[in-house]
């Protein structure tokens, strides 16, 4: 059971953000940007960070949702995705890709804990300033979205085909209009 | 020297803002409705868990600018700050808030740190869903924004009075308004719509 009462059967980020529509709107802005804006890393390469960092976090939600829509931008590779999670130095992405998540996940432990040795490989890699920025934020702010999720006790469906069609949904369609149709339950 | 390239002058966060406005705004406006928005708890107990998470985290730009903003709202009260920041379960704030930041400081070792127990005890001493729901969203709020400044290796100035300068400012004119100051092209809520 969440620690606040929560509007019945919306799992997940979704029953906080329903609850609360004020902060609702900036987080859903911000993985917009960070996710779907205009990038030089893809849509996919994003959402794989997240989902990476998510699973270092053990949110159960965040790292089925964003594994989904890394797998629908992916044309349907969860085996990539799954592969990636386990050990993304073995896995089939670019040798840039491995050099950023692994400073996402010197990220996910702590800010210090990205060297200037992590920097020098990702563009040793071709990485862009920018492409470390965003990198260092999606991991940033999925150790906010894994807190946040798992400190209020959301539940989280099991059902992997309700995570498929989230995630087709919100790689088509994006963050920023997700919650609008949810009932507003909370009130400041 | 941080990771990436920052305009000059610009210290912690700023220059990250500066760096990147699209990312700018929504990080502002977070800020702004968590702990200047409407709300039971007031702007400076919100500042106080605010600077309790980033101490925890050991980022000095963000607990040191945020214990400013804090003291700005609390009378200029900088040692009381200090004690929240050292030892919160001795300091002079209400059971209330004591209660708040033990689920604060355990959304900072990670979510499901957070106890049945923890949030038994913040209702017993009178915090309302949405006091318990903002609580964890600041606490995990700034293990991104103290994340986002350090792994980013971003400087941060010691000269106090610096911080005490900037605090008055973000207390009196929110997160949004302070930082259009130095990037004139951040458009604030309301004033356009995100699509």
């Amino acid at each position: 059971m969440a620690h606040i009462r929560l509007p019945e059967g919306i799992p997940g980020i979704l029953g906080p953000m329903a609850f609360s529509p004020e902060t609702a709107k900036p987080l859903n802005a911000l993985a917009e940007v960070l996710l779907r804006g205009p990038n030089t890393l893809t849509p996919a390469e994003r959402e794989l960070i997240a989902t990476y960092v998510s699973s270092q976090n053990d949110c159960y939600f965040c790292q089925s949702a964003h594994g989904a829509v890394a797998a629908h931008h992916l044309g349907g590779n969860e085996k990539l995705v799954r592969e990636m999670k386990l050990d993304f130095e073995s896995a089939a992405i670019s040798d840039k890709l491995k050099a950023l998540l692994a400073i996402a996940g010197k990220v996910q432990k702590g800010g210090k804990q990205v060297k200037s040795d992590d920097i020098v490989r990702a563009r040793q890699h071709g990485a862009s300033d920018k492409e470390i920025h965003d990198t260092v934020l999606i991991a940033a702010a999925f150790c906010m979205y894994n807190r946040y999720v798992d400190g209020l006790a959301t539940r989280a469906p099991d059902d992997p085909g309700l995570y498929r069609e989230n995630g087709r949904r919100l790689a088509e369609e994006g963050y920023v209009n997700s919650t609008d149709a949810l009932p507003v339950s909370g009130s400041r | 020297m941080s990771h990436i390239p920052t305009p000059e002058g610009l210290p912690g966060i700023r220059g990250l803002f500066a760096f990147r406005p699209e990312t700018a705004l929504p990080l502002n406006e977070l800020v702004d409705v968590l702990l200047q928005g409407p709300n039971s708890l007031t702007p400076g107990e919100r500042e106080l868990i605010a600077t309790y998470v980033s101490a925890q985290n050991d980022c000095y730009y963000c607990q040191t600018i945020h214990g400013a903003v804090a003291a700005a709202h609390l009378d200029g009260n900088e040692e009381l700050v200090q004690k929240v920041r050292l030892d919160f379960a001795n300091a002079d704030i209400s059971q209330k808030l004591k209660a708040l930041m033990v689920i604060a400081g355990n959304v900072q070792k990670g979510g499901k740190q957070v106890t049945d127990q923890d949030v038994a005890a913040a209702r017993r001493e009178g915090a309302s869903d949405i006091e318990i729901h903002d609580t964890v969203l600041i606490a995990a709020a700034f293990c991104m924004f103290n994340r986002y400044v350090d792994g980013l290796a971003t400087w941060a100035p010691d000269d106090a009075e610096w911080y005490r300068d900037r605090g008055r400012k973000v207390a009196e004119q929110g997160y949004v308004n302070a930082t259009r100051q130095y990037i004139p092209t951040l458009v604030g809520a309301g004033e356009k719509k995100i699509s």
